[in-house]
This record gives C-alpha cells, structure tokens and sequence, in this order.
C-alpha cells in the first residue's frame, strides 16, 4: 500500500481520496467502541467490569444504525478508494449478520467472562477489534484492503482462542490456530503477489479485466489457487481443516461460537468477492477445486463427526461438514454459456441465505451447550442425558438447533439446504447435480449425529441422576431466545431471509 | 366454486398447533388438563375435518376444493397452495380421525415414561404434518409437510418405545431422510427442466407434457426425475426392499406410535406416488410400472412369509403391512382407474384395520406383558372382548368380504388382469398383459399366505386356554383351575425378561377385559370397517372421479 502511495505521490500531485463518511460509519463506531472499552476497563475496579459487556454489546448495535439507515438509503453501491472498498447490498447485509452474530457473543460471553476469573476488558476488546476485521471484510473488492481486514479479524482470534491462559487445552488452541492461520496467510500472501504481478492491479474488478484480456495464464492459475486455499483454511476446508477441532475445543466456548460462526463467515465472504468479483475468468482454475473440496470437506467432515464423544468436537466436525455446503453453490457460481460467462444468482442467494440460517442456528447450538455444560461442567456428549426430562425448555431449543443444522423442515435449516440444491440444480449441468445427490446423502449422514445429540437429550436417562433444573442466567436466555425464534421464523415464513440473499448483484459491477 | 371458504384447510391442518401452544402453559404435572386440551384441539380439528366433509361438493369430486393460493416463498417461486379433491379427502379425514381415537386411548395407556404434556404435544405437531401433506397441492409446501412427521416420530419411538427403540427410532429416521433428499432433488430438477414458474402440481404436470412434446424434455431425464421421486415415496410406503425400517419401528413404537405410522404415515408414500410422481410424470410412470409391480408382489409374499416367521405379535402385524402396502403398490403399478382406485381404498381399509390391530396388540401387551405368541393363548376364554375384536380385525385383514379389506385387496389383484392399455396421444403404450397376469397369480396365492398367517396368529393367541402363567389372573374367576396347559417357554428371551425386570412380579395383576376408553377409541374403527365393508361404494364414488383423471392419461 506503501508503494502505491509513494507512486501516486510522486507520479503528481497528492490528492486525498475523498471519504464518504456516511458508508464507513459502521466501521468508525465500532473503531470507537473498541477504544472505549479498552479505556473503561483501565477504571472499572474489579467488580465493575461487567460493564464491559455491556457498553460493548450496545456498541455492537449501535453500529447496526448506520448500517440500517445505508441499507435505505437510495444510494446504489457506494464506491471508496479506487474500488478497494464497497458498501453495496451485499456488504450490508454481511455486516448486519457479523453485528448481530457478535452481539449474541456477546451475551454467551457475559456470565461466562465473568464467572471463569478471566479478562474481561480485553476480551471483549479483542472479540469487537476482531468483528470490526469482519465488517471490513464485508467490504472489501481490493487484494490489499481484503488481506488487511483478514488480519485484523484473525489476529484477535488467535489470542480469543487461548484466553483460558492456565489450561494447556486451551494454549495449544491458540498456538496451533495461529500457526496454521499464519501460514494460511503465507500461502495467500504468495498468491495475492503472484496475482498483483501478472495482472498489475489489486483492485478485484481490475484483476477481472485483465484476466480477461490476457487469459489466466500459468502464473495467474497459481495464484488463484494459493489464494483460495488460504481462505480454505479460514473456511477450516477439508484438507485444511486440522486445526479446527483442536482449537474449537480448547477455546472458551463462545470463543468457539464466534470462530464457528463469524470468523468462518468472513472466510466465505472473501472466497465470494474473489470468486464473484475476482475470477470470474478463472473458471476453469477455481470450478473443479471448488467441487473436489466441496465434496470431501462434507463428506470428511461428517465422517469424522459421527464418532465424536465429545459435543464441541462434533460441533467442530459438523461446522467443517455445513462449510463443504456452504462451498457447494460456488461451485456453481458462473457459468460458461455461447455469449459469454453467466453469472448464477441464485448461488449468491443460497450462500448468503446458508450464513444467515447457519449463524443462528450454530450459535444457538452453543448457547445450548454453555448453559448445559453450567451444570454438568462437562463437554461429553453424555452429559446432555436425559436433559429434556429435567429442562424442557433448553431440551427443546436443542432439538430445533440440532434439527435445524440436520435440515429438517420446518426449522431454518431446510431452506438453507434447499437453497443450496437449488442453486445446483438450476445449472442443471451434470457435474452440478451430482454435486446436489453426493451432498444431499451427506445431509442424510449428518442426520446420525445430529440424531444422536437429540437421541440423548430425550431417550437417555440422566447421567448421575442429578434431576435439579438448570438456572440460565439472563444474558445467556435471550441469546437462546434470539437464536430459536430466528431458527423457526426463518424455516416456516424463509421469504423473510430469502429477500436478503435475492437480490444481491455483486457481479453487476463487472459489466457482464 | 371452489375457492369458496378458502379457510377450511388452512384451519384444518393449523388447529392442532393452537392446542399446542395452550399446552405450553399448562404445568407439567396437571395432567388431566394437559390430556383435557390435547383432546379438545384434536376434536376441535376434527370438526372442522367434519365441516369439510359436509362442505364438500360430491359431484365435483376430481376438482381441488376448498382451494387457496397465497405467496409463500417467492424468491423461490414456492406458493402456499391447498387443495382437496377426492383422492385427499378420505385420508385427510382418516388422519383426524385417527388422531382422535388415540389421543382418547392414550388417556389412561400413556407408555412408559409418562410425560402427557410431551407426548399428546407431539401427536397433534404428527396431526399438522399428516393433514398438511394430503391437502398441499405445492411441491415444496408438499415436502415441508412431508418432513414435519418426521422428529415427532422420532421422538415418539426413541423416548415411549420399547427395548430397542433408540436404534429403531433412528433407523426410521435415517431411512426416511434417505429417501426424502432424493425426492427433493428430483422435485428441483423437476421445475428447473420444464422451465416452471411455480411448483404448482398441476402447473407443472402440464408444462411436463408440453416441453416433452417439444422436445425439451427427454425421456432419460423424466426417468430419472421419477426415479429421485419414486425412491422417496417407496421408502415411505414402504416397498420391498426398501421396508426394513418398518418392522423395527412399528415394533419398538408404543401403541399410539404403531397405529399413527400405520394408518397413516405409510399412506403418505402411496399417497405421494398417485399425487405427485404419476400424474406429473406419466411417460416415466409406465416405464417403470412393470418394476413397480414386480417390487409389490415380491413384498406381497416376502411380507406374508415374514409374518409366517415371526414369533412376536406386533412384528407380525408389522410384516402383514409390508404384504398389505404391496397390494396397494400392486394396483397402483396397473395405471388403470381400477387398480387405483382400489389401492385408494385399500390404503384407508389397511388404516382402519392395520390400526386396529396394533390397537389390540398394544392391549395385549399391557395385559400380558409380552406378544409371545407362544406364552399367549386363550384370549378368547380370558378376556373374550379383546379376544373377538381381534378375530374380527384379522379377519377384515386377510379380505373378508363383507368387511373393508377386501374391497382394497381383490380389486387391486384383479386389476392387473388387464393392466392400462396405453394412451398414444401422450405417447404412452400399454403394459404387458402376460406380465402383470402372472402378478395377479403371484398376488392371489399372497392371499392365501395372509389367511394362512392371520388364521394362525388368531388361532394360536385366542383359542386354546390361557397358559399357566397367565391362568388364574383373568377376570373369569372359572380359570383358576386351567393349570397344567403348556410350559410357559419364553421366559428367557429379552422381550419376557426386560419385563419381568420393569415390571417385577407385574404379572399377577388381573387382567381385566376391554376397558371404556379402548371401546370408545375402538367403536369408530370397528363401525367404519363393516360399514366401507358393505357399503364400499360410499368411499368408491369420492374416490373415483379424481382417479379417472389420473387414469385417463394412460387411457383407462
């Protein structure tokens, strides 16, 4: 970035880029937010410092505002900085899932925090630093301003992961999540300095034109595959998925909440730009990768997630197995046609509606598990024995979590699902519906451990018999209730969420 | 006409959830009021399935009634659309019907372990489903509803099962699943290769017909579109070899659980092929018709000779599905008005009677503790209600005439004497006659099997005198005597063990006879068998026009 500036400066004339104030403003509150309770933790006296949640979960909405009033505002894409950063439709509903999705963190967060001797300030510091890396990602249509807002959400996370400092669970966590992540970023890095040199831009609509003009070529070819597999291990992508359950099971658990939920997001988020924005001309590099990871990340994930014993450790799989969904739409994404690539709207649709639904089922998931595990201080998943006997309702949430991530109507997960096969199947290329047959039996074989979870919440007998009902502090309820009223809603009226992902255009731009 | 009182069906198949949400509020341990409401929703319910009945306009049974269309999912061009029309309505009644008499046989036999609140909630949530699926008139409305059955279910086997109901309950789950991802899968590629606007059913039944006159559609790919379907209908119904679900699941069920899937649950896969897969994809339904039937006569016999094998009640009424289900895939596999007509009724008769047995075997069991066939006998003697009723359902089962069995048994064997001729306009020719003659010879000699199997069963629990274990606890105080009849053998095999761990030395309450709630839950069972059993025209006159329909694309 240095060097452009140093370029442009000397090519003639500094000129300030004008900054558009009104679009970043999401961004600068949550900058502000952060700053205010680092400050504040430095006065709160020990006792106090709960209120570090609290100011940052009414930061986290207050930046939900500016979001809201660009969302109606009539301006279409709000271009910044030569391209590198767009606030569009598609920027603002990420955003509002990284806001909301951070605020339900949160609020698994407070009891949690606060109870386990732990920072507090600095942790939600970094928890608000890292979802502000996530709502830059959103934004992002620039090698540089992408690879940067990667960073920033990365690096908060690696330190998120190990904030329980005296288990060496949770230390290995941290040291294995950095070290994979970094040299993920290695790899990317690589890719992005490859791309930048045989297309001289980093600005992704200006790669497109020169992919385009020029062709891919060998050195183009390598980049982008460098760069999509770094983001396959954001993604935690079948073979890039090692660190994933080591780490989600060794970080706090809302920790993990986040990582599962936010921080793969933004993966997926970078992976659209590149592919929708990017290389839209490098079909032919990116359309059989995306099928081979699509297919043995579901499958290898959901493999290895039947034979967990331990909760979080399947939830890690099963996150892996949703991923390999998630992938599949992109597989799909353009298409070669006589005039020319077509893009395909509904994948955009399918993968958008997926984040949305996945959010908050996943985090549900978790809330469930926190509350539970309050009581049994247990992470096996026999410890959820018998728990609608005893909880009905955390019994019943958890059956609409789980039913929801196996897919069965009418709870949110179906119409992520449905979405998904329906992106494929509109392409109607045989490659496509074999990749809709091969994850629809994956859909099936997720069914047995999600079955299993619910198998043991209703059918198994309390495991020490210890019947006494499960106290769910404030914080943690209405999380829970955010998360199971939003499962329902989005799976019996899905219009409702549909119309975020519908209309989205983020190929528009390219003119085709 | 028809769209008039548009609220009908809507109210119909939703009303159970108002119950629902009442019972949440309700503590768990005010039992009698949890079942106080349960019951008042189904009933409620079924009035308005009452009020359906009444409303319906007979003389335009082959047109949808009652009819709504209002957006739903737009993005995905999936409409709210419900329909009824005389294939649907007698299942759609059945449903609430059935509902009904189990919820008032489940006010004193909640099974083991208790929780009401729970159980009655999941019925009327199984109700929503059952009703919703026989009016959707939607694809993905249709398979929405399709699936809501399912996690009750589940439930309902895995948590008031039996031994083995985790591995049941979830095999039943797997294997619907299974089968319902192919289906929509084929549902998909299904609007996306006719180009459809909506997944309206009878839309695209007709664009089906003009893209392939067109040309736009091959007939490789209508082929595999049935198929998707076809795999996910025939787990539900469920055909050989598809069926090993069902055994286990219909075993392990409680009672309640036993007589939902039965009389219902299975139907939404026959329902779904003369709903769905037939009609829209007629070129597809007859080249695999001939598979279709030769898969429904091996079930017919494998059924029969499985029931023929089994030493425990309930699986052998289990079995006699699998072998009933395979004449109602037999006549539907002829494509004629006939055969589908006759499996129509045939899947409301096996409702009434299959579900009356289950009844029946459920009381034997809270009775007797065990279905040993063997440690039973002599129903007759000690409890000779019970005993007569499930003479008189077995032998509905096995076709009496004069009783409702037969009316969907020997119709649909006849109708592959002359399976459909063909309807050349849409390009579709006649199937084999020689072939489907010898499934006719095949079925027929099925139901010789079935006599054989349900006159043993009957004859071996109910005639004889109760054997030692049991003499002397009978409400008949001149059975105290009956010792010496029979060693009670058994004793060592987990069903009898299990129980006798449960129960501990259960067995020496009396055992009384048919109690006032089995004969209120039982009375309309009973009534309906004899009256579709003498009067089949009743049923055949709703049926017929909507059939005729169907069967006209294959020239019948």
């Amino acid at each position: 970035m240095l060097a452009t500036f140093i370029a442009q400066a000397t090519a003639g004339g500094w000129k300030s880029p004008s900054v558009d104030y009104h679009a970043l403003a999401p961004e600068i509150v949550m900058a502000g937010v952060v700053c205010m309770v680092l400050l504040l933790d430095l006065f709160l006296p020990e006792h106090r410092k709960w209120m570090t949640a609290t100011l940052g979960g009414f930061g986290v909405l207050g930046a939900l505002i500016p979001v809201l009033t660009l969302a109606v505002s009539s301006e279409p894409a709000r271009v910044m900085f030569n391209g590198a950063y767009v606030v569009d439709d598609f920027s603002l509903v990420l955003k509002a899932l990284f806001l909301i999705s951070t605020y339900v963190v949160i609020l698994l967060s407070t009891t949690y925090v606060d109870e386990g001797d732990y920072y507090e300030g600095e942790y939600y510091t970094l928890l608000l630093t890292s979802a502000l890396g996530m709502v830059m990602m959103s934004s992002s249509r620039d090698l540089i301003s992408i690879f940067v807002a990667l960073e920033f959400l990365s690096i908060p996370a690696y330190m998120l992961a190990g904030w329980r400092k005296r288990d060496t669970k949770s230390n290995e966590a941290s040291v294995k999540y950095y070290l994979l992540g970094v040299f993920a970023s290695a790899v990317m890095l690589y890719g992005m300095s490859l791309m930048y040199g045989t297309t001289k831009t980093t600005v992704l609509t200006g790669i497109a034109d020169a992919i385009h003009r020029d062709g891919v070529g060998s050195a183009g070819a390598l980049a982008i595959v460098f760069m999509l597999i770094g983001f396959a291990f954001k993604v935690s992508a079948v073979p890039f998925h090692q660190w994933a359950p080591d780490t989600y099971q060794g970080a706090p658990t809302p920790v993990t909440a986040f990582l599962s939920v936010a921080s793969k997001a933004a993966g997926f988020v970078a992976l659209i730009t590149l592919v929708y924005v990017g290389f839209p001309y490098g079909i032919d590099v990116w359309k059989p990768l995306f099928w081979v990871l699509a297919v043995i990340t579901m499958t290898v994930g959901n493999v290895l997630a039947l034979k967990q014993t331990n909760i979080v450790r399947m939830l890690a799989y099963s996150s892996v197995s949703q991923g390999g969904f998630i992938l599949m739409p992109l597989f799909v994404a353009w298409k070669h046609t006589p005039n020319g690539l077509q893009v395909n709207r509904d994948s955009l649709t399918a993968i958008v509606t997926y984040l949305l639904v996945y959010a908050a089922m996943n985090l549900g998931a978790f809330g469930v598990i926190l509350a539970v595990s309050r009581k049994t201080r247990s992470g096996e998943i026999s410890s959820f024995g018998g728990l609608f006997s005893y909880s009905p309702a955390l019994g019943v949430a958890m059956t609409f979590f789980m039913g929801s991530l196996a897919g069965i109507p009418p709870l949110g997960g179906w119409i992520a699902k449905f979405t998904v096969i329906r992106a494929l199947a509109s392409d109607g290329s045989g490659w496509a519906i074999s990749l809709a047959v091969i994850g629809m039996v994956n859909a099936v074989i997720a069914v047995g451990y999600y079955g299993n979870i619910l198998r043991e919440v209703w059918m198994r007998p309390v495991p020490d018999g210890d019947t006494s009902p499960i106290r769910v502090p404030s914080a943690l309820g209405a999380a829970l209730v955010i998360c199971s009223v939003a499962t329902l809603v989005f799976g019996v009226l899905p219009n409702l969420i549909l119309r975020f992902g519908d209309h989205l255009d983020l190929a528009g731009v390219l003119g085709l | 006409m028809l769209t008039d009182q548009n609220w009908v069906l809507s109210v119909g198949v939703f009303l159970p959830l108002a119950g629902v949400l009442v019972m949440m509020f309700i503590p768990k341990s005010d039992e009698l009021m949890v079942k106080f409401v349960g019951l008042l929703a189904a009933i409620a319910t079924l009035g308005i399935g009452i009020y359906t009945l009444v409303q319906f306009d007979y003389g335009q049974a082959d047109k949808l009634q009652f009819a709504a269309n209002t957006s739903w999912i737009d993005v995905i061009h999936s409409r709210y659309i419900v329909g009824l029309d005389g294939i649907s309505l007698p299942l759609y009644f059945l449903s609430m019907v059935i509902t009904v008499l189990v919820m008032i046989y489940s006010w004193n036999h909640v099974p083991s372990p208790g929780n009401p609140k729970a159980f009655y909630m999941l019925m009327l949530v199984l109700q929503v489903g059952m009703a919703g699926t026989f009016v959707a008139q939607d694809l993905i409305l249709f398979f929405v509803f399709f699936e809501i059955v399912l996690l009750p279910m589940y439930f309902m086997i895995g948590v008031w099962g039996g031994e083995n109901r985790q591995y049941a309950s979830l095999k039943f789950f797997l294997y619907t699943m299974f089968g319902s991802a192919f289906m929509l899968v084929a549902f998909l590629a299904l609007f996306f290769k006719t180009g459809g606007t909506t997944f309206s059913m009878t839309q695209l039944a007709d664009l089906v017909q003009q893209k392939y006159a067109e040309g736009g559609l091959t007939s490789a790919t209508m082929n595999l579109i049935f198929a998707g379907m076809a795999l996910g209908f025939a787990v539900k119904v469920p055909m050989f070899p598809f069926h090993t679900w069902l055994p286990d699941a219909h075993t392990q069920a409680p009672t309640q659980g036993s007589v939902i899937l039965a009389a219902i649950l299975l139907k939404l896969g026959t329902y779904g092929f003369v709903r769905i897969a037939i009609p829209i994809l007629p070129q597809a339904a007859k080249v695999f018709a001939p598979w279709i039937g030769l898969l429904s006569v091996i079930g017919i016999i494998y059924g029969a000779w499985c029931c023929l094998a089994q030493t425990d009640m309930k699986r052998l009424i289990a079995f006699s599905s699998v072998a009933h289900m395979g004449f109602v895939m037999l006549g539907i596999s002829t494509l004629t008005s006939y055969g589908i007509n006759a499996a129509m009724f045939g899947m409301v008769a096996h409702g009434l009677i299959t579900g009356m047995l289950f009844f029946v075997a459920g009381s034997v069991k809270d009775r007797y503790h065990t279905l040993e066939i063997k440690r039973l006998s002599g129903l007759l003697k000690q409890v000779p209600h019970l005993g007569w009723i499930m003479g008189f359902a077995a032998m509905a089962s096995l076709g009496l005439p004069g009783l409702a069995g037969f009316w969907g048994e020997f119709p649909a064997i006849l109708s592959a004497f002359q399976p459909a001729q063909g309807n050349l306009d849409l390009g579709i020719g006649g199937l084999s006659l020689n072939l489907y003659r010898t499934y006719m010879i095949i079925a027929a000699v099925g139901t010789v099997f079935a006599a054989a199997y349900l006159l043993w069963l009957f004859q071996r629990t109910a005639f004889g005198t109760p054997t030692a274990e049991f003499a002397g606890l009978g409400a008949d105080a001149d059975d105290h005597h009956d010792h010496g009849h029979g060693s009670h053998g058994g004793h060592g095999d987990d069903h009898g063990a299990a129980h006798d761990a449960d129960h501990g030395d259960g067995h020496h309450e009396k055992i009384h006879d048919v109690g006032v709630f089995e004969w209120i839950a039982w009375a309309p069972l009973l009534a309906a068998i004899v009256f579709f059993g003498v009067y089949p025209q009743a049923m055949f006159k709703v049926l017929d026009p909507a059939v005729s329909l169907i069967s006209k694309k294959f020239g019948g």
